[in-house]
């Protein structure tokens, strides 16, 4: 790789860089869709529920989901706030169409209003974690009134970058695409046929009007993901990152982003007094006994 | 030569009593030692009804894999109830089971247990225990400290000749002296009882692991001139899905039949005394070895590593 490629954080793929984020579309799916089937049966539940926002986070999670339990097993729930787009709703309904999934629409307006109409001043990033955190809620509550797992819809790329809200979004039973870069999300995505409406938007939060993922980031996910396959799965240190060609403040932007929230990703810390403390020197798997 | 019965069978065209192995590629239930020990029983028997002379477990086949704390908690004895029973089954049909196993010592292995007849025939403990990336290994096992090759004793298949076979442990597998020690030794089947996790998913229609270990068990098997017998899991264990792929490598390096998939099963393959004599007299670097000059630059290094 010269030094003397130009080093951008928007410009084109690095040489010999294109085709690192490729996957085999039809592995992957066999392999995530056995894992919601086991990881779902083995604790004793044969449904799952997944927050259906009309992004294709959950669009393919809820696919996957779909193959793996069977569409009349996943209850998708669809929770607009009042300013959150109208099309994002149109698209969750396309979604849960065509794989023939029952969707359920809750209205979170009335219980995130009630909450802030005593805290007028909270600024949007508070009412946007609040929206998270209602979803979470009702997930949670559907998940045990219908015997439903929870299944997750947090990509790799905001895993990494902790470009999520903590005990809302984040907050499931299992995941199966939280090893797919963004980037990943879409091929499969595309690989499973999912509405070309949720294929071409600009993916948001849709927490505000108008918000875009990548506007509130600062950068592309085709750049982030291509940053963070080389920095975190191939290990490779800022010098090599500079040599191919990644801009200097960006690496460490992404990198600063990555250490910070490596809370999110983490159990709670336990203060250590026993001898066995609890994820620890207590470690058992999640599997235990299944 | 020429009055050695299998030669004389083989020219003769006669079909010669070579066993047949099955691979039971499971997924056991991590940490319940006795549910798996009634699933053994199950597809030993099965096995045994098929005509498999030998039947194959993967790797910790009674405890499953990511145990972490569990390893001692899923430990059994070879003269506790656990191996008793399996060996019991094993009079229908030779067995190799995998477990966690306590000593006198209390030393936890990783092993892999062979039963014949009613009797434990050989063990082997592990050698290498990975201990990075997603592996733990050397955080809660001993390791074992020798590859040792055994006959297998086969009574059900009345085998004119004897099988010599030795057994590797899934990452004994990575370290290409392992089965070239077993070879020296005499073997004519390493048999790999494995738990390998599936992950690398890049374009290729296969995983990076089953690639790699698709490269490693044809190249041993054809290298050394040995049937290699490769028997991994399935299932998933804390979200991490093992690819299985089990297969029997014949000593010219081509895989029997297809690989298994990704779904439990019980393929059956018998291993043919005729096609080790063609591949190694085909092929013959078992007899061209040079174990004198192996032997001496071994020495030479180990005079090294001293200074």
């Amino acid at each position: 790789m010269s030094a003397a490629t130009p080093p951008s954080a928007v410009g084109p793929p690095a040489p010999g860089d294109a085709g690192v984020l490729v996957i085999d579309c039809v592995l992957v799916t066999e392999i995530l869709t056995g894992f919601v089937r086991e990881e779902v049966g083995k604790v004793g539940f044969r449904r799952g529920v997944v927050g259906l926002s009309g992004g294709v986070d959950s669009a393919l999670t809820l696919a996957i989901a779909c193959r793996a339990l069977g569409a009349e097993n996943v209850v998708p729930i669809v929770m607009p706030y009042r300013t959150s787009s109208p099309a994002s709703e149109r698209d969750a309904r396309r979604v849960a169409a065509q794989l023939g999934a029952d969707p359920l629409v809750i209205d979170i307006s009335a219980q995130v209003d009630a909450y802030f109409e005593r805290l007028p001043d909270a600024d949007r990033a508070r009412r946007g974690n609040k929206m998270a955190r209602e979803r979470m809620s009702i997930l949670y509550d559907v998940s045990s009134a219908r015997h439903a797992l929870v299944i997750g819809t947090s990509n790799k790329t905001e895993l990494l970058l902790g470009y999520s809200t903590i005990h809302g979004d984040s907050a499931y039973a299992l995941n199966p695409i939280g090893d797919l870069y963004k980037t990943q999300v879409y091929a499969l995505a595309g690989h499973l046929g999912l509405p070309e409406e949720v294929l071409a938007k600009a993916p948001s939060a849709d927490l505000w009007e108008g918000q875009s993922d990548e506007e509130e980031l600062g950068f592309s996910y085709a750049l982030v993901d291509r940053l963070l396959f080389h920095m975190v799965d191939e290990r490779r240190g800022r010098d090599e990152l500079l040599r191919l060609g990644f801009d200097g403040g960006f690496v460490d932007q992404v990198a600063r982003r990555v250490r910070d929230s490596q809370f999110k990703r983490r159990p709670p810390l336990i203060a250590k007094l026993s001898q066995r403390t609890i994820d620890r020197d207590f470690r058992y798997p999640r599997d235990w006994g299944r | 030569m020429l009055s050695d019965p299998d030669v004389l069978a083989e020219l003769a065209g006669e079909a010669r009593p070579d066993p047949v192995v099955a691979l039971a590629q499971g997924a056991p239930r991590l940490g319940d030692v006795p549910a798996n020990v009634d699933r053994h029983l199950e597809l030993i028997a099965q096995a045994a009804e098929r005509g498999a002379d030998l039947v194959v477990f993967p790797e910790l086949s009674l405890t499953g894999y990511f145990l972490k704390d569990l390893v001692a908690d899923s430990a059994v004895r070879l003269e506790g109830k656990e191996i008793s029973a399996l060996a019991r089954a094993s009079r229908a049909v030779d067995c190799v089971v995998g477990c966690i196993l306590e000593g006198d010592d209390h030393r936890l292995h990783n092993a892999a247990v062979y039963l014949s007849r009613g009797e434990v025939v050989h063990v082997h403990r592990k050698v290498y225990l990975p201990t990075y990336g997603l592996f733990d290994e050397a955080r809660y096992l001993a390791a074992g400290d020798r590859f040792r090759a055994f006959t297998m004793p086969l009574p059900s298949a009345r085998a004119h000749r004897e099988w010599r076979a030795g057994i590797l442990i899934c990452e004994d597998l990575w370290h290409p002296t392992s089965p070239a020690v077993l070879a020296r030794d005499g073997v004519d089947v390493v048999i790999c009882p494995s738990a390998s996790p599936g992950r690398g998913v890049g374009s290729g229609a296969e995983l990076g692991t089953a690639q790699s270990y698709d490269v490693m068990t044809r190249t041993y098997a054809q290298l050394l001139t040995t049937y290699v017998v490769y028997c991994n899991r399935v299932g998933y264990e804390d979200g991490v899905g093992f690819w299985g792929g089990s297969r029997v490598v014949g000593p010219d390096g081509e895989i029997r039949g297809e690989p298994a998939s990704r779904e439990e099963a019980m393929p059956l393959h018998r291993l043919e005394r005729g096609a080790l004599r063609r591949a190694r007299i085909a092929n013959p670097m078992l007899r061209d070895e040079r174990h004198d000059v192996v032997d001496a630059e071994m020495r030479r290094l180990r005079r090294r590593s001293r200074m």
